[in-house]
């Protein structure tokens, strides 16, 4: 294997990327890549950025992504999946973002225009990348659109060497009950 | 991985999926720790969550969460001169707070051996300050082994217990925030419990535990021996390690900064030759010797300040070496992380054309991704609007959704001027600087807020002085500056913000929550702690209780001497998560009734519940993802549009 795919998490605290990045990491584990990674703790979970890494293969010695060199973003939120955009992304990589958005205080304040859906696209095709955008309305809990976005990371197959397999075996060995069964229906969801 | 606690306490060897801070605690357990404490901060509170994860009766060691994190290292010295093999852990501040008695332990006989695990947090991602600890081991003569990955921080872990045991003293482990979250395959070896040994052994006849006076040469003169014994012994570590190549150039380098390197040099023809130093201090002169006389050019890398560089600059010096060292250039070199971007840009700078042309290539390359062919249709065609999005707004952290303090500070503004002073102090409400409360506007560290509005009070009679300070900032370093202020009548009014918890580092009890880690625990409450240190002039509500709160608060601060005004609210985030997680619960939410609503917006302008979105037309709603349903917003507006949201789901 050539130098490692890189993959950057991103969205606002209390989102759920603790599990979403868990359960990446795991499930490369699971389908034998060499995993590095690493997540963001402490003060930013108060409502602030909060960021993941993740690097699959072997070559990768720091836990960390270089700025502009996610070959995958994947974002739980529009603002910041733009924001990733610009700072992490490889000029051929691939966003795959959950079109939620929890606005930033200066656009609850009136004085910064929303990111719209519309934006995500077009500065994406500007820049000659490719955009995904997952949204789902049958969601009835926002603390399973994480899940979303692996359901669609699993059913387009965006990262090399996982499987859908490998995806399952790592949420249940995260999750059991009850939560593990509605977690598993949202992942299956996208491959019929 | 379900049963983390389980895991940890395998016999077998085995290999599994964790953080560096998980890491630590296989090696506690390993390497036979008996005796574990700390005060809760970021990054370390990580180790004490796996340490949770243990259940207590099968726990190899004790573990508790002290009141400070000078208290915690105290309770392990304690324990560790009694024989038993102790480790502290707690932030990088936290050494601040302990210094007092850090700085002594060099000077004494420790016969289970303690090691201090720091976590330092270059960046400040969770922190006042980026302050670099290496300076303090210098200053208390105590080693430092520094790891760069997760599986190092466990091998380290392991010698620095060893390590401590046999030589009968004190040995850092200096984590870092990247250090301490690197996620990683990690591999562990096999354990055999061994019996617990729980005989006191202190025995101050055999060595002098009072450093006074005269007795102090003697014991720093041992403890500098004995310094310079682990200096040799560091200069045949394995933890230090020189990468061949046969340039003419070489780079010293330390830490996560070695990561960093690595990736950078990855596919670099004509690569220097890198010595990495696991081992930080004392410097194992001798290797670091011979590699700068073997090279002409050496370039040294380190995070922060230039420790490593002052003392290799001094060592070439004395021997009188001709090697070109190069520190530290642009004072941009001694701030923030040394993430591979910034290192990339340091080389650069240092030997222009060493990355050359190829890396862009290697990284630029796609790592085929087979994409669907689905994938083009999903890019919408969009044209980029306008200049409007140039730069996206920031997103500072803020108040969860529902939180007591921000209901406090909404009506604590409304019963002080806009010239009065307010003092913050350190934990979740000190995000009530941000807009829109702009509450608290000076910060130093844990507990320095009454005393801080102390001296802010003297010779000011037109300027009313107010105070905040979280339950658990109380406990750890509150106390003293309330004393002083009582003791010396300082016109200061101080609201506690009463949680219940210690909220930003993820929860932990503390003495007022009557229960410490170990379960049940006498209850100090706050009041009755305010009372045993004279306070007299005492008023508490509940913070969602806005306008009586105000008045609570206008009244105190028209009265002369220190006041307390209790503000008490349970946080709420740990509160609904335990609710959650209880059968039958619902969500509960309020809704907007655009028919009575006026648009004058004070629940995002004044209140600032991240719940109230503006839509582009300027109308406000409620974000279902986001609202708690709690509803200390609905006396925010003044046409009581916000209503509980009957429709739900």
């Amino acid at each position: 294997m050539g130098s490692p795919f890189n993959i950057y998490m991103t969205g606002v605290g209390g989102q759920g990327i603790g599990l979403l990045a868990e359960l990446l990491a795991r499930a490369a584990a699971q389908a034998g890549l060499p995993t590095k990674g690493c997540d963001t703790h402490g003060l930013a979970q108060r409502g602030g950025i909060v960021s993941s890494h993740l690097r699959l293969g072997s070559g990768a010695h720091s836990p960390l992504v270089e700025a502009g060199r996610a070959d995958l973003v994947v974002a739980l939120e529009r603002c910041e999946a733009l924001r990733a955009l610009r700072t992490m992304l490889a000029p051929a990589g691939l966003l795959l973002w959950y079109d939620a958005s929890w606005q930033p205080l200066d656009v609850r304040l009136g004085r910064a225009r929303a990111v719209e859906t519309e934006d995500v696209f077009a500065e994406a095709a500007a820049r000659g990348v490719t955009a995904r955008r997952v949204f789902r309305e049958d969601l009835d809990d926002p603390r399973r659109q994480n899940m979303a976005l692996v359901a669609d990371i699993a059913g387009a197959g965006l990262i090399p060497g996982i499987g859908l397999e490998h995806y399952r075996a790592a949420l249940a060995d995260l999750l059991d009950g009850s939560a593990l069964a509605k977690n598993l229906a949202v992942l299956e969801g996208a491959n019929p | 991985m379900k049963d983390l606690g389980a895991m940890l306490l395998g016999r077998a060897a085995f290999s599994e999926l964790a953080i560096g801070n998980t890491a630590l605690v296989r090696a506690m357990i390993e390497g036979g720790a008996r005796v574990v404490t700390s005060y809760p901060g970021s990054p370390t509170p990580e180790i004490a969550e796996a340490i949770r994860a243990i259940p207590k009766d099968k726990r190899p060691f004790y573990f508790e969460f002290s009141t400070n994190e000078k208290v915690a290292l105290e309770v392990a010295f304690g324990a560790a001169i009694n024989g038993h093999s102790s480790v502290v852990f707690f932030k990088s501040v936290g050494l601040n707070v302990a210094a007092d008695s850090f700085v002594q332990l060099a000077l004494m006989r420790i016969l289970g051996g303690m090691v201090v695990v720091l976590g330092d947090d270059p960046g400040a991602n969770s922190s006042q300050n980026e302050q670099d600890n290496r300076h303090y081991a210098r200053m208390a003569a105590i080693p430092v082994l520094e790891p760069a990955t997760a599986q190092e921080s466990y091998a380290m872990m392991l010698e620095a217990i060893a390590m401590a045991r046999r030589t009968m003293s004190v040995v850092i482990l200096r984590m870092t925030t990247h250090v301490c979250h690197a996620k990683e395959l990690l591999h562990f070896s096999a354990w055999n419990d061994p019996p617990l040994d729980r005989a006191p052994r202190f025995d101050p006849d055999a060595a002098n535990y009072i450093p006074l006076a005269a007795s102090v040469a003697p014991l720093k003169r041992e403890a500098l021996a004995r310094l310079e014994r682990t200096r040799l012994e560091f200069e045949r570590s394995p933890f230090n390690r020189v990468l061949s190549s046969s340039s003419r150039r070489g780079i010293i380098v330390a830490g996560t900064a070695r990561l960093s390197l690595a990736d950078c040099l990855e596919g670099v023809c004509g690569r220097p030759t890198v010595l990495e130093l696991g081992t930080v201090f004392p410097l194992p002169r001798g290797l670091v010797r011979d590699f700068l006389a073997a090279h002409e050019e050496v370039k040294i890398l380190e995070e922060l300040d230039p420790v490593l560089e002052l003392d290799i600059k001094a060592l070439a010096y004395d021997a009188g070496l001709k090697t070109r060292i190069i520190g530290k250039v642009d004072p941009e070199e001694l701030i923030g992380e040394y993430l591979p971007e910034k290192v990339r840009s340091i080389l650069e700078a240092t030997w222009p054309g060493l990355l050359g042309t190829t890396k862009a290539s290697t990284v630029a390359a796609p790592a085929a991704i087979a994409r669907p062919a689905t994938l083009a249709a999903v890019s919408a065609p969009a044209i980029l609007s306008a200049a409007a999005l140039t730069a996206l707004p920031a997103r500072p952290p803020q108040l969860c959704p529902g939180c007591g303090h921000r209901s406090a500070f909404h009506a604590i503004k409304k019963a002080l001027a806009g010239d009065d002073i307010t003092v913050a102090d350190i934990g979740c409400h000190t995000l009530g600087y941000l807009e829109p409360y702009r509450m608290g506007r000076v910060l130093l560290s844990m507990g320095h807020s009454t005393s801080t509005a102390s001296g802010l009070s003297i010779f000011n009679e037109s300027r009313k002085v107010l105070c905040f300070i979280g339950d658990s900032t109380f406990f750890h370093a509150g106390m003293p500056g309330i004393v002083n202020a009582v003791y010396n009548s300082h016109n200061v009014t101080l609201v506690v913000m009463e949680n219940g918890t210690t909220a930003m580092t993820g929860h932990q009890d503390h003495p007022g929550a009557g229960r410490n880690f170990n379960g049940e625990s006498p209850k100090i409450p706050v009041r009755q702690a305010l009372e045993g240190l004279g306070v007299t002039n005492i008023r508490e509500v509940d913070a969602y209780r806005q306008s009586e709160l105000e008045s609570l608060v206008r009244a105190a601060v028209a009265e002369s001497g220190f006041k307390v005004v209790i503000a008490r609210h349970p946080c709420m985030l740990k509160l609904t998560r335990e609710a959650r997680r209880k059968p039958g619960w619902t969500a509960r939410r309020v809704t907007i009734d655009q028919e009575s609503c006026s648009l004058a917006r004070l629940c995002v302008a004044d209140f600032g519940c991240p719940s109230f979105q503006r839509c582009g037309d300027g109308r406000i709603e409620v974000h279902k993802d986001l609202c708690i349903g709690d509803g200390s917003c609905k006396q925010v507006c003044p046409s009581t549009a916000i209503v509980d949201d009957k429709g739900g789901e």
